[in-house]
This record gives structure tokens, C-alpha cells and sequence, in this order.
């Protein structure tokens, strides 16, 4: 999986693109969330719309850092999510865990309007 | 071998058997899936990460009748009744869990038996000709 970390204000925005899946893409993307904790912020969207993998391991990262996230006091959100991505996160009823947006720019207001 | 490696590998191999067999798109996405989530199953449940065990593959397809794919494991087996619903409201939140789970979304038949070293062994066919397969199945 490659990365991309981009800064929005207060927001982080996690641009990923390729496979979440065990050993590889998980491990990355729970770097990305304690490294962006560690940095003293908690708010943050993944943008999903070049990841075209994602397996029961980087579902269960992505939960993982979700509550993380929260116990810190932040939110993690969820971007531009393909449509067999959506498809796994539907079965499991986890779409409705996750706050999920089509456009960045609703996602990065979504923080200051909640 | 028995690392996550062999992930990608099955997967290419899988591929080059959709390619022959003309399987395309969806169906071959979600038997891909499959395969992956049985593969790291057996690899990290199964041989508990041990590079000294090894999982075994096969790779059938049918043309435009079925694709069958079987995982075996060197590990100590394990009984699927004991899995968890991950959709259960105490069970949504945790990060382990849905491998199984998913396995039985996207593909038509599992079933899981002894391996003959005593480890885990699960059979997956996913049909060929069937409208349903142009998306994932929902129950």
C-alpha cells in the first residue's frame, strides 16, 4: 500500500492507494494513526478511492484505529469509498459505524460542524 | 512456506487459472478474496506463523461451471461452530473476527474438514453461471 499524509487545517487526511490487506497495508495504516496521535492530532479522514483490496485484517485495523482515534478524544472518517469496499463494510454492518463521505470538502467541515 | 508471501503468490496463481478459464470481474474479485482470507487463516491461526510449516493450494475451475479452490493447513485444526457472529452488537467493534465470516459472502459453498496431517482444510467453490455472482451476496 503507498501513502500519502496531507495536513487540512487541523484535519489529517490520509491518502491511501493499493491493498489493506494482513502483513502489509494493515500494519502501515496503524503507523499512520499513532504517528498522526503522536503528533498531538486526532482528527482524521482515510481516503479510500485508489485502495482496491481491503481483507477481514485491514477491516479489523481500520476498527481498531477507529476506537483508538475516539479514546483519544478524536475521530477518524472515511472517504470516497469504492463500491466493493462499501460491499465489505455492508455485510458486516460496520457502514454504520463509520461516518462516510463522497467529497473531501464535506469531510473536513463534518469536524467543525459536530 | 508460510507467510503472508504466499498470499500473493495463491493470488497470482489464481489468476492465471481465471485467465485460462475466462473468469473476469466480479467473480474472479471476490473468489480472489476468498482465497485470501483462507490462505491467512491458515498461515496465521492455522501454522501460527511457523516458516517451517506449509499450506497447500489447489486451484480448479470449471469453465462457466465452477471455480474450486482448497487451502490446507499443518496446524491443530479448529471447529468453525465456535465462531462469533461479527455482526452481534458486542462483536461489531473488535478488530479480529470476520475472516470466516466474509469467506462465506463471497463464494457459494464452504465447508471446512480434517486435513490429513490433522490441520485445517477448507473446500470454496464459487459458481460460474449464476446471476448472483455479479456482486456480493447479502443475506
Amino acid at each position: 500500500m503507498k501513502s500519502k499524509v496531507r495536513n487540512v487545517g487541523e484535519i489529517v487526511v490520509f491518502d491511501l492507494d493499493g491493498k489493506i490487506t494482513i502483513g502489509a497495508g494493515d500494519i502501515q495504516l496503524r503507523q499512520l494513526v499513532e504517528d498522526t496521535l503522536a503528533g498531538g492530532k486526532n482528527k482524521i479522514v482515510v481516503n479510500l478511492k485508489d485502495v482496491s483490496h481491503i481483507d477481514s485484517s485491514g477491516i479489523g485495523e481500520m476498527v481498531g484505529c477507529y476506537t483508538t482515534v475516539a479514546r483519544r478524544g478524536g475521530k477518524m472518517k472515511l472517504l470516497n469509498l469504492p463500491p466493493k469496499i462499501n460491499d465489505i463494510l455492508t455485510v458486516t454492518q460496520l457502514i454504520t459505524v463509520f461516518d462516510i463521505y463522497d467529497s473531501e470538502s464535506d469531510a473536513v467541515s463534518s469536524f467543525t460542524s459536530s | 512456506m508460510s507467510s503472508y508471501e504466499t498470499i500473493e503468490l495463491a493470488e497470482a496463481a489464481l489468476n492465471e487459472v481465471c485467465e485460462a478459464a475466462e473468469i473476469h470481474g466480479e467473480l474472479r474479485y471476490w473468489a480472489g478474496m476468498a482465497l485470501r482470507e483462507a490462505l491467512a487463516n491458515a498461515i496465521k491461526h492455522g501454522n501460527k506463523l511457523n516458516p517451517d510449516k506449509r499450506v497447500h493450494v489447489e486451484i480448479v475451475a470449471q469453465p462457466h461451471v465452477r471455480l474450486r479452490m482448497v487451502v490446507e493447513d499443518e496446524g491443530e485444526g479448529f471447529d468453525p461452530a465456535t465462531l462469533g457472529d461479527p455482526r452481534d452488537p458486542e462483536n461489531v467493534l473488535r478488530s479480529s473476527g470476520r475472516g470466516v465470516f466474509y469467506i462465506r459472502h463471497f463464494v457459494d459453498e464452504v465447508t471446512f474438514s480434517t486435513a490429513p496431517g490433522g490441520g485445517t482444510r477448507i473446500e470454496l467453490l464459487k459458481n460460474l453461471n449464476s446471476n448472483k455472482n455479479l456482486s456480493l451476496r447479502r443475506e
